[in-house]
């Protein structure tokens, strides 16, 4: 069939290349617009916040504004609560879902099959239906308004266990079974077989934990009843009730600063943290 | 990938005796369990107490009257009845799913579409500025970029309006009109959310194997006809992982209107979970909240399961 041949042609071009490129360009400037908004109004002076046109580039660039935030909200102690909530919750995901993940891999025992159907439809389970509960249990411990109440019940992740699971099953057996055969029990087999294996996994597990507890909003702003608990995200929020006598710009600058560290971790951690998110979507 | 792994088979030794009556364990084999207890306790453990117990406490607190100063008094069925009796509560639900519609059709499309425009030819190292273009915003709190966009979509001075300006629109009152502000909400969560779909797609692209598309062009397929006949049954399966999740998510908005509107103006952009935030920490009705919150459940496990029933039609495994 010519009409064949013809199609061909067209099938692979589908749309102009140039069409596609210059389509894509102007998302990615809808997606980055607002951030670059953010930064370049942050560094002008309150009194300019406002132009229009806005300037890409602040004619006279300030750091007034940045100086407001750490007049405004203690700064530097809310980084330090959200630098621990981050970090302790990464790290003890990076554990729990470490260890239960192999348990679930590679492991015998009874229940397997129940347990990890308990594990996996406690991911569908919404945060907002069990939280009220959740506070009445902390509050029995104690542990409402401090930063420990936020930190353990973030410590189980069914997701990260999901992953982790997924990442030991696909190392080679026989390893395992080798270093058996050598006679290493299986603790052993596990921790020096298996474990170091398990690191690139484990990283996704902890920059996924890293990107939601750091920008948490909804657990935070119930949870941390005084000031000195609370975490970035909420401080940023009580920086904006302050509009009437503060400013615009300080309040971008605030935006900034708490996005600093997520922007590293995007840096950093973009593939991890892509292949996390790729991960929820195939291999099911 | 299999659900279990069977333990290698061990070889017994030639000469062990045949198993006796009730198969002792080996010291390995206790080893084993030993071990798998102590890896699945911390997971296991939190989620009774975090997740589990939680989930029965809702439903056993919806059933009383408290106020966390007095004593619980038993309501029966009372707080469910309130709920019902309760305007904004009904309408919080209203909002909630006309939410839900808009922000996850318009989460899809966008999604697939710049997925399936990056699918095309273009230099390796074009399409991975674009990719993170796309996930950027994912990084950044709701909460701040929703402070963010309070300004921009001001009506006197925001960027959003002054742009509209130069292609004639008259400025929209974004946040103050009971109209727009739901609009409002869910391009700015879409905006935020994308990403997430997005990168799904990307895999889910990545997997439909190349020879398939060949054929098809070969078999005489263009375009969009491609798009529709081939790509999009392949790539069903990610959809209704992104569907489902999409949902999920947009069910429990929360961070968007509380940041933007504040729920107003009047109830218009009032969610579910903002009602949930309310009832229990603003008016400390704990029973009445949890009221709500088994309803939210009820009502997401209901979507959940309609969507994977419908989806049996639709959705095709290579």
């Amino acid at each position: 069939m010519s009409q064949a041949t013809l199609s061909f042609s067209r099938a692979r071009h589908g749309l102009a290349p140039w069409a596609r490129i210059a389509g894509l360009t102007v998302c990615a400037l809808l997606t980055l617009g607002p951030v670059v908004w953010t930064v370049s109004t942050s560094l002008r002076t309150p009194a300019e916040a406002f132009d229009l046109p806005p300037q890409l580039i602040p004619s006279d660039p300030s750091a007034e504004a940045y100086r407001g935030v750490f007049d405004q909200i203690d700064v530097w102690l809310l980084a330090l609560n959200s630098t621990l909530v981050t970090g302790l919750i990464a790290v003890g995901q990076m554990i729990t879902a470490g260890l239960a993940g192999y348990a679930f891999a590679r492991l015998e025992f009874r229940f397997k099959k129940p347990l990890f159907a308990l594990v996996l439809a406690t991911m569908m389970v919404p945060l907002q239906v069990t939280i009220v509960p959740v506070f009445l249990v902390l509050k029995s411990m104690s542990l409402t308004d401090t930063l420990l109440g936020l930190i353990i019940p973030a410590f189980p992740t069914a997701f990260g266990t999901f992953l982790m699971r997924q990442y030991f099953l696909g190392m080679p057996k026989d390893l395992g079974e080798a270093a058996m055969l050598d006679g290493a029990g299986p603790w052993r087999t596990f921790r020096s077989v298996y474990a170091p294996l398990a690191a690139p996994g484990l990283a996704i597990v902890g920059v996924l934990a890293f990107n939601y507890h750091w920008n948490e909003f909804f657990r935070p702003l119930i949870l941390e009843t005084s000031g000195h608990n609370y975490t970035l995200p909420l401080g940023l929020v009580s920086l904006q009730g302050n509009l009437g006598t503060g400013s615009i710009s300080v309040v971008l600058a605030g935006v900034v600063l708490s996005m600093i560290p997520a922007v590293a971790v995007f840096a950093v951690g973009q593939r991890p943290l892509r292949e996390g998110i790729t991960s929820a979507g195939v291999n099911r | 990938m299999t659900n279990t792994q069977t333990p290698p088979a061990r070889t017994e030794r030639p000469k062990a005796p045949p198993a006796p009556q009730a198969p002792r364990l080996s010291a390995r084999d206790r080893g084993t369990r030993l071990l798998a207890t102590l890896f699945l306790a911390p997971t296991i453990v939190g989620i009774v107490v975090f997740t589990v117990v939680p989930i029965v406490g809702s439903v056993v607190l919806s059933l009383f009257h408290w106020n966390v100063i007095d004593p619980p008094r038993f309501a029966g069925g009372s707080n469910y009845g309130a709920v019902f009796g309760d305007e904004t509560v009904l309408v919080s639900f209203r909002n909630t799913l006309v939410f839900m519609v808009f922000a996850v059709a318009l989460q899809l499309l966008v999604a697939l579409a710049l997925a399936l425009t990056l699918n095309g030819r273009m230099p390796v190292w074009l399409r991975s500025v674009f990719r993170s273009a796309f996930f950027f915003p994912l990084v950044l709190s709701a909460a701040s970029i929703s402070v963010v966009m309070k300004y921009l979509f001001n009506q006197d001075f925001g960027v959003v309006n002054w742009l509209l300006g130069f292609v004639g629109i008259a400025p929209v009152p974004w946040l103050t009109s009971e109209n727009a502000a739901m609009t409002t909400v869910v391009l700015v969560y879409v905006w935020q959310q994308f990403g997430f779909s997005f990168l799904l797609f990307v895999g889910g692209l990545n997997n439909i194997p190349k020879e398939i598309h060949e054929a098809a062009a070969l078999d005489g397929a263009t375009g969009l006809r491609k798009h529709l006949t081939v790509t999009l049954p392949l790539l069903s399966p990610t959809l209704l992982v992104a569907s489902v999740v999409g949902i999920i998510n947009a069910l429990q908005v929360f961070e968007q209107p509380y940041v933007l509107t504040n729920g107003g103006p009047g109830d218009s952009t009032r969610t579910v979970v903002m009602v949930i935030y309310e009832t229990a920490f603003e008016q400390l009705r704990f029973g009445e909240a949890s009221a709500v919150g088994v309803l939210l459940f009820v009502l997401i496990m209901a979507v959940t399961a309609l969507q994977f029933r419908l989806s049996r039609r639709f959705v095709h495994y290579q």
